[in-house]
C-alpha cells in the first residue's frame, strides 16, 4: 500500500482528525469519521444494519458500518483481505457469538426484528439465515448425514423418503449431485477441497433458509463449479435474500445486484454493482476494481 | 575399563566424531564454493560420522556383555578336574556361582578349598584380560569408524538418507522393545499358568463355582482338598467393575463435557485440575473411606427400606471406585471434547441446531476414540483395582450377583495368594497366575470390542 500517494482524496465530509492506530489509513484518503458513499439504504430491505462497530477484545474491526441488504436481492462484499468482510457477514446470523472475546456495537435487524435483543431466539435465527464459511467444515459424518443434518434437527422431513429427496434435490443444486450419488454413505471429510464445499453449500440451502451468507464459497472451485454455484446463487436469488463475500470481481459482477466495498474495516461504498464496476464513485472503490491494490 | 565407562568413553569419541564430520564437510563445502554444493548440510554428515563412529563400537560392546561372563565362567569350569560337577547340570550351575562369589569376596577365600580358590583367581585374571581387551577393541573399532567415515565425505556422499534410515531404526528397534517385553510377560504367565493346569484341570478353574484355595500342606490335615473354580471371583469382579461404571462413566462423561463445552474458561481452570485430584487420592485412603464410611452407611440405609445389606458390600467398593476413576473419564474426554475443532461446531450452529444438539450430533461423535480410550482406561484402572475392594468388599469368594452381598474379586484373591511365605510349585500358588492370565485375557477382549466399536462409530476429521 506504499504507493498509495496516488489514491486521491477522501469524502468531503472527512474532518482534520486523523486515527493514529491504524497507520496507514492516513495515507490512502480515508479518515476516522469517513461516511460510506452511495445508496447504503434501499427500499425493499431484509436486513438493515446501522452504526455496527465490532470488536475483538480491544481491537476494532469493523468501524461504523451503515447498509441495507435488499430483499431477495444478492449483494457482493468486496475488499482487501482483512478488511472485516468476514467478520461482519459472521454479526448477521451471530455467529461471532462463539467468539471469545467480540463484542458487536449498533443495531442490525431483519424484517425489522432487532438481532441483538435479549428476547431473540438465536436459534431460530440462524435456521432463517443459514452460513456458508470460508473454510469448508464438512461435519465428520456421511455426505449424506451432512445435507441430511438440518432437515433432521428441524424435523423438515416427514418420512424417509422425504429425507432422501431433500437430500437429492440440495445436492444437485449444489452441482455436486453426479459426483457423490454412488458413495452418499462415504464420509463427507474424504471430499476433494472444493466437493467439501459443495457440499457445505448443499447442507446449508437443504434447510431453505430466508437468506444465505456466503464466505468467498467459490475460493476453493474450479471454473465449471463455480459456474455452476453462480447459477445456483442467480436462481436462489429469485426467493431468497444472498450476501456473497468474494475476491473476484468478475463473480461480483456476475452474480450481484449490489456491491459493497470494505477497507480497513470500514464501508467505502456501496451502489448497484454495475455503478461500482464501471462508475465508483470513490477513489479507493476504484483503485481495488482496477486491481492497484489489495 | 567397566562397561558403563566404556560406554561413556565411545559416546564421547561419538560426540567428537559429530564435530570431525561436520568440520570436514564444513571445509570440503568451503573448497567446493559453498555448502549448498554438498548433497547434505555439514551437520547430516556430522552426524554420520559419530554414527559410524559409535554404533558398531557400541554393538560389539553389548555383544560383549551377553556374552563374556558365560564364556570366561565355561573357561574357569572347563579348566576343573570333572569330577567337581557332582554329576548333574545343576551342579555346574551352583560351582559357577559359587566360584564367583568367591572371585568377589562375597565368600571368604579362608575356608574355601584350594582348587576354588585358584579357579576364583582364574576368573579374576580373565576377566580383567577380557576387559581391556574390549576397551582397546572398542575404541580402535570407533577410531576406525571415525576415520573411514571422514574420509568418505565428499560434496556427493548422501549422508541425509543415511542418517534419516538409522532414526528410522532406532524407533523400531526401541518398539520391539516394548513389544518383546509385553511377549515375555505373556509367556512367562503362560508358562506357569499351563504349571497350574497340571494339577488342576482348566474346565474345572474356568467353569467351577467354588473357590477355596487352601490346600492341604500335611497329608493328615483335613477338609482343605483346595478348590480351584474361578467364577465367583470373575463375578464378583465384573460385578463390582459394573457398578463403578455406573457411577463414573455418566458423571465423567457429563463433567467433561460441562467442562469443555459450556463452562467458563476460568471456571475450567479451576475444576479440571480439581477434579484431578481425585485421580491423586491413594487408593487406600479410598478404602477407609469406603470400609469405615460408605459401607455403614449403605447398611444403616438399607435397614431403614428393610434390605439386609452386608457391612461389607459389592456397592460400597463400587461407589467408592467409580468416584476414583471419575477424572480418568472426565479429563481424557475434556481433553479430546476441546481437540473437536471450532468450525464444526460453527458449521452446526450455523444450521441452527442448539448448543446440545450440536454437542451430541457433532462433537461427541467427532470426539468418540477419545472417549472410549478413557472408559478403556477406566475400566482397566476397575479391574485391576485392589485396595478397595479388599477393604470395603470383602475376602468371601461369594457367587452372586446382588451388590449388596459381600464379594472378591480376582485381583484381591491374587493378593491373598501370594502374600506370605509360599511354596512355589503350589497350585495356590500358581492359581495366582492363571488368574492373570485369564484378567489379561479379559481385559484384551475388552479392549478388541473397544477398537471395533470406535470402527464402527468413528467420525474422524481434519
Ligand atoms: N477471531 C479473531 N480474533 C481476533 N481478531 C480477528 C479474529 N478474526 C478476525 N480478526 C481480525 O479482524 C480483522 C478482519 O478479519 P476478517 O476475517 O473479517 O477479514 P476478511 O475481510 O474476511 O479477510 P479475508 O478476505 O482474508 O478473508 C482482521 O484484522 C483479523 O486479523
Ligand atoms: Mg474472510
Amino acid at each position: 500500500m506504499n504507493t498509495s500517494a496516488t489514491f486521491g482524496v477522501g469524502t468531503p465530509s472527512e474532518s482534520d482528525f486523523r486515527d493514529t492506530r491504524d497507520g496507514d489509513m492516513s495515507d490512502i484518503g480515508l479518515t476516522k469519521g469517513h461516511v460510506t458513499v452511495g445508496s447504503v439504504e434501499i427500499q425493499a430491505a431484509k436486513i438493515t444494519a446501522r452504526g455496527v462497530n465490532i470488536f475483538y477484545g480491544d481491537k476494532q474491526a469493523i468501524h461504523d458500518v451503515n447498509v441495507d441488504i435488499g430483499k431477495n436481492q444478492v449483494i457482493a462484499m468486496i475488499g482487501p483481505s482483512g478488511c472485516g468482510k468476514s467478520t461482519f457477514l459472521r454479526s448477521l446470523n451471530r455467529m461471532n457469538d462463539t467468539i471469545d472475546g467480540c463484542k458487536i456495537e449498533g443495531d442490525i435487524r431483519i424484517d425489522g426484528e432487532d438481532l441483538y435483543s435479549p428476547k431473540l431466539d438465536v436459534v431460530e435465527l440462524r435456521a432463517r439465515v443459514g452460513m456458508v464459511f470460508q473454510k469448508p467444515n464438512p461435519f465428520p459424518k456421511s455426505i449424506y448425514d451432512n445435507v441430511a443434518y438440518g432437515p433432521k434437527i428441524h424435523g423438515l422431513a416427514e418420512t424417509r423418503a422425504d429425507l432422501d429427496e431433500m437430500v437429492e434435490k440440495s445436492l444437485r443444486r449444489a452441482g455436486l449431485w453426479d459426483e457423490v450419488k454412488d458413495r452418499l454413505f462415504q464420509a463427507g471429510t474424504g471430499l476433494s477441497g472444493g466437493q467439501q464445499q459443495r457440499l457445505c453449500i448443499a447442507r446449508a440451502i437443504a434447510v431453505s433458509p430466508e437468506v444465505i451468507l456466503m464466505d468467498e464459497p467459490c475460493s476453493a472451485l474450479d471454473p465449471i463449479a463455480t459456474a455452476r454455484i453462480e447459477e445456483l446463487i442467480e436462481e436462489l436469488s429469485h426467493n431468497f435474500t444472498i450476501a456473497i463475500v468474494t475476491h473476484n470481481m468478475q463473480q461480483a459482477a456476475r452474480v450481484s445486484q449490489r456491491t459493497a466495498y470494505f477497507h480497513l474495516g470500514r464501508l467505502i461504498e456501496v451502489n448497484p454493482t454495475e455503478q461500482v464496476f464501471t462508475n465508483p464513485e470513490h477513489s479507493l472503490t476504484e483503485s481495488y476494481i482496477t486491481g492497484r491494490f489489495g | 575399563m567397566h562397561a558403563n565407562n566404556l560406554l561413556l568413553l565411545l559416546l564421547a569419541f561419538a560426540a567428537a566424531a559429530f564435530y570431525v564430520g561436520r568440520g570436514r564437510a564444513n571445509h570440503i563445502a568451503k573448497l567446493a564454493g559453498g555448502s549448498r554444493q554438498l548433497h547434505s548440510l555439514p551437520d547430516y554428515h556430522g552426524h554420520y560420522t559419530a554414527l559410524c563412529c559409535g554404533l558398531p563400537a557400541v554393538l560389539l560392546l553389548i555383544l560383549w556383555i551377553i556374552f563374556s561372563g558365560h564364556v570366561i565362567s565355561a573357561m574357569v569350569l572347563d579348566s576343573l578336574p570333572a569330577g567337581q560337577f557332582l554329576g548333574d547340570p545343576g551342579g555346574r550351575e551352583l560351582l559357577a556361582n559359587k566360584i564367583a562369589n568367591i572371585a568377589q569376596g562375597v565368600l571368604p577365600k579362608a575356608n574355601q578349598p584350594a582348587i576354588l580358590v585358584a579357579a576364583a583367581e582364574e576368573l579374576n585374571r580373565l576377566t580383567q584380560i577380557s576387559r581391556w581387551s574390549v576397551t582397546a577393541l572398542a575404541s580402535c573399532v570407533s577410531l576406525v569408524g571415525l576415520i573411514w567415515a571422514r574420509s568418505r565425505i565428499t560434496p556427493e556422499l548422501q549422508s541425509r538418507p543415511r542418517v534419516e534410515a538409522s532414526i528410522k531404526y532406532a524407533l523400531f528397534f526401541c518398539a520391539c522393545v516394548a513389544v518383546f517385553t509385553t511377549f515375555g510377560i505373556i509367556f512367562s504367565v503362560l508358562f506357569e499358568s499351563l504349571q497350574f493346569f497340571q494339577s488342576v484341570p482348566v474346565v474345572d478353574f474356568i467353569f467351577g463355582l467354588e473357590w477355596s484355595p487352601q490346600t492341604a500342606i500335611r497329608d493328615d490335615q483335613v477338609g482343605s482338598s483346595g478348590s480351584f473354580g474361578a467364577v465367583p471371583l470373575f463375578v464378583g469382579t465384573l460385578l463390582v467393575s459394573a457398578v463403578a461404571m455406573v457411577v463414573a462413566v455418566p458423571i465423567g462423561l457429563m463433567s467433561a463435557i460441562f467442562l469443555g463445552e459450556y463452562a467458563h474458561k476460568s471456571v475450567r481452570a479451576y475444576a479440571k485440575p480439581a477434579l484431578e485430584v481425585l485421580a491423586g487420592i491413594p487408593t487406600v485412603v479410598y478404602g477407609f473411606f469406603a470400609a469405615l464410611t460408605v459401607a455403614p452407611f449403605l447398611r444403616d440405609l438399607g435397614q431403614g427400606y428393610g434390605f439386609s445389606v452386608s457391612s461389607e458390600s459389592a456397592l460400597a467398593a463400587g461407589l467408592v471406585m467409580g468416584v476414583m476413576i471419575i477424572p480418568f473419564i472426565s479429563s481424557l474426554s475434556d481433553d479430546v471434547i476441546t481437540a473437536v475443532p471450532q468450525s464444526l461446531r460453527d458449521g452446526s450452529l450455523a444450521m441452527g441446531a442448539t448448543h446440545s444438539e450440536t454437542v451430541i450430533r457433532v462433537v461427541i461423535p467427532a470426539a468418540l476414540p477419545g472417549i472410549v480410550a478413557g472408559i478403556m482406561l477406566a475400566i482397566s484402572r476397575a479391574i485391576g483395582e485392589t485396595m478397595i475392594v479388599v477393604m470395603a468388599s470383602g475376602l468371601a469368594a461369594n457367587m452372586t450377583f446382588n451388590p449388596l452381598d459381600s464379594v472378591t474379586t480376582v485381583t484381591v484373591q491374587i493378593v491373598t495368594l501370594l502374600t506370605g511365605d509360599q511354596e512355589f510349585d503350589s497350585p495356590k500358588t500358581l492359581a495366582a497366575f492363571a488368574l492373570g492370565l485369564v484378567l489379561f485375557l479379559i481385559t484384551l477382549i475388552l479392549n478388541i470390542i473397544a477398537l471395533k466399536v470406535v470402527k464402527r462409530f468413528r467420525e474422524q476429521y481434519e
